[in-house]
């Protein structure tokens, strides 16, 4: 277990026309739960690789509590790894494959049996341990490839690839509950890749959303939700994602079209920005509920436990969670309310501020 | 590999596929009732049967009717042209007993097994060793497959030069620089040593050229898989490669093993069978009771006896190579 630093780490995969991962620091803290959530091709698999070793970054170095192991081989560095897809020693049975990360580096015979019996253990997987694991299901097979990684009691880290990809949905939940319980027991680091955002933010401890090669939040799943810091991490985070309305800086006051929606914090300067609200804070009102942001329903999505509510503001589509059974009628006009505390302004994709209560000001 | 897994699973033979329900046959006469909106297209039409017609006609004309003229000539004794007397199965019998075969059919299999032990392992080696990628690996691949390109009289012409004591460079080199006393054309053992490096240094490029095309279909997370638990090369490769060339390396096996077994023209220029009868192998046994003497009897016998040795040969090598993964 080790404290592992990123220091201007960057990869480029064509000689640095573009970067695949843009130089960052970045500190993954001992004995954590980590989620790297971001799309496809943002390039999660890079930066777990740089960890790993079984890529060289282009530019920066790696340090594992302060030892710089850029030029260490994967080997040398006690990094586990599980990939996407099952990869397995198809002709071992499930055993050697979970004994063979442990038997490579001369663990005692008695050891490697312990340990063995404990991840199968913990895995379900002790029925399956004299199968040949090539003729196992591929969900079986990723859970052996999942229980390589997680045999070898002192890793640095446990860097997890999309895991559960190929795992049935019933399966994954009590996997992923399963890899909590490893990870409070052993206190392994884990880094765990995932596009799924409900992954994520029910697994780890903390989450980093990287898009395009850059980190763009860390944080704990509640502050990812409720503050996100870019608007990137609006859209990605929730679903459906935040809203993203244009208003305009007017003086203290922040406008939609004719509207006033609330006073500026933070003495942002007069111009355009974009307010972010999610749909759960979204509130909306009959006509006679002004003042608030004139709005045309366009249709209702019965999700059973919820109602969403979608509306336009002019051309912008802005959506509302409301309970169950809202009255509101496709083609109607509302208004909606955005809460000072649950609004945030974005300037250049990037959070400058927030919204305040009105309290009566501003150019009436 | 997906041919042979297939083949793993329903057992060697004919798959299920390929059993013949061509044309019309394959579909559904009358659409199910609860599924009306079925396209038309699907109707019985034996018409289909025409389009058969060309294949069966060339392999017909190609194989079955020549292979059939040999069954013609095995039960029979032909004096000439339009004296001949059926004989039954005499001649199959003859030569099974002779004893010229039987010594050519023990030679043959000899051959076949050194020419595996050694083009496998070897050519698997040079695969391992070949580069990943890079402007090498074109390089690589083209001098590995330059051996395969030249003909197979010619390669014997070459090696018959090359080792050649008087002058041909190998010969040459292993009676005056390495001082020992090489000469095919007397010695057996010369002889035999000969046919065999010949036919390593023709072949042992398919079984490199497959088994590359094997490896380079490994993804690269098995290997990286391989790094992270911390394997060795030997048990990278004994573990991930190894089991992945399975495929493959059957079918390097069955053909170099067919190849090898029915070896004529490089023995038969270098060589011609001899010093006495130690490079005479079955073909070239056959091809001179059927030419040589023309002996059309003996020789058809002879010729359908090989042919049946063959197949079960493969037979076997194809059930082991294949369950033995199981």
């Amino acid at each position: 277990m080790a404290d592992i630093r990123l220091e201007g780490v960057g990869h480029s995969y064509d000689g640095g026309r573009t970067w695949a991962l843009r130089p960052m620091t970045w500190t993954w803290r001992s004995a954590r739960a980590y989620a790297l959530l971001g799309p496809s091709g943002c390039g999660k698999t890079t930066l777990l690789n740089i960890i790993s070793g079984l890529l060289t970054p282009t530019v920066g170095r790696v340090l594992f509590d302060g030892r710089d192991v850029t030029g260490v081989p994967t080997a040398g560095r006690n990094i586990a790894q599980v990939f996407q897809f099952p990869v397995l020693y198809e002709e071992m049975s499930v055993y050697d494959n979970l004994a063979f990360p442990l038997r490579n580096r001369k663990v005692p015979k008695k050891e490697v049996d312990r340990r063995v019996r404990e991840v199968s253990r913990l895995l379900g997987l002790d029925a399956l341990l004299g199968r040949r694991s090539r003729r196992l299901d591929a969900g079986r097979q990723q859970i052996v490839s999942l229980g390589r990684g997680l045999v070898r009691p002192q890793v640095a880290a446990v860097l997890l690839d999309e895991p559960l990809t190929v795992v049935d949905p019933a399966l994954k939940w009590t996997l992923r509950s399963k890899l909590k319980e490893i990870h409070r027991d052993t206190g392994h680091t884990l880094i765990y890749v995932t596009h799924d955002q409900t992954e994520a933010l029910t697994f780890a401890d903390e989450v980093v959303v990287l898009n395009d090669g850059a980190i763009m939040q860390a944080g704990e799943p509640a502050e990812l939700f409720l503050s996100p810091s870019h608007e990137f991490v609006g859209h990605f985070i929730g679903s459906p994602g935040m809203n993203m309305l244009p208003a305009e800086v007017v003086g203290d006051v922040v406008r939609v079209g004719e509207c006033d929606v609330g006073a500026v914090t933070d003495g942002l300067p007069p111009g355009p920005v974009r307010i972010g609200v999610r749909p759960e804070f979204v509130r909306v009102a009959g006509a006679g509920l002004s003042p608030g942001v004139r709005a045309r329903v366009t249709g209702v999505d019965r999700m059973g436990a919820y109602d969403l509510v979608h509306t336009v503001v002019g051309e912008h589509r802005v959506i509302a969670k409301t309970e169950a059974g809202a009255p509101y009628r496709p083609g109607a006009v509302e208004f909606l309310h955005f809460p000072a505390e649950r609004t945030f302004l974005f300037r250049d994709e990037v959070r400058c501020g927030s919204l305040a209560p009105l309290d009566g000001r501003g150019p009436a | 590999m997906r041919l042979a897994r297939a083949a793993r699973r329903k057992g060697p033979g004919v798959s299920e596929e390929s059993a013949p329900r061509a044309g019309g046959e394959v579909a559904v006469a009358e659409a199910p009732a609860e599924d009306e909106r079925r396209p038309v297209l699907k109707r019985k039409d034996n018409r289909a049967w025409w389009l058969v017609l060309p294949v069966v006609v060339s392999v017909a004309f190609t194989a079955v009717i020549p292979l059939m003229t040999v069954v013609n000539f095995s039960v029979q004794d032909v004096f000439g042209p339009n004296d001949r007397v059926f004989v039954g199965l005499e001649w199959f019998r003859s030569v099974a007993r002779d004893p010229e075969v039987r010594a050519a059919l023990v030679r043959t299999l000899l051959f076949s097994a050194q020419v595996l032990l050694l083009e496998i392992p070897l050519g698997v080696a040079l695969a391992v060793c070949m580069p990943r990628r890079g402007v090498q690996v074109s390089v690589a691949l083209v001098l590995v497959a330059l051996p395969l390109l030249i003909p197979w009289n010619v390669v014997g012409t070459i090696w018959q030069i090359f080792a050649r004591g008087d002058i041909g460079l190998g010969g040459w080199t292993i009676n005056n620089v390495l001082g020992v006393n090489f000469n095919y054309t007397l010695d057996s053992t010369d002889a035999w040593i000969t046919v065999l490096v010949m036919d390593v240094w023709h072949w042992t490029p398919l079984v490199a050229l497959l088994a590359y095309a094997g490896l380079r279909s490994i993804p690269e997370p098995y290997f990286q898989a391989a790094q992270i638990d911390g394997a060795s090369a030997w048990s990278t490769f004994r573990h991930i490669q190894l089991p992945r060339l399975r495929g493959v390396l059957t079918i390097a096996i069955l053909l170099r093993f067919m190849d090898s077994f029915m070896i004529y023209t490089e023995p038969f220029v270098v060589t011609g069978g001899g010093p006495g009868n130690a490079t005479s192998f079955l073909s070239i046994l056959l091809s001179k009771i059927a030419v040589g003497q023309f002996d059309l009897g003996p020789a058809g016998a002879f010729s359908l006896l090989y042919f049946l040795i063959v197949q079960i040969l493969c037979y076997v090598f194809f059930t082991v190579l294949t369950r033995s993964g199981r």
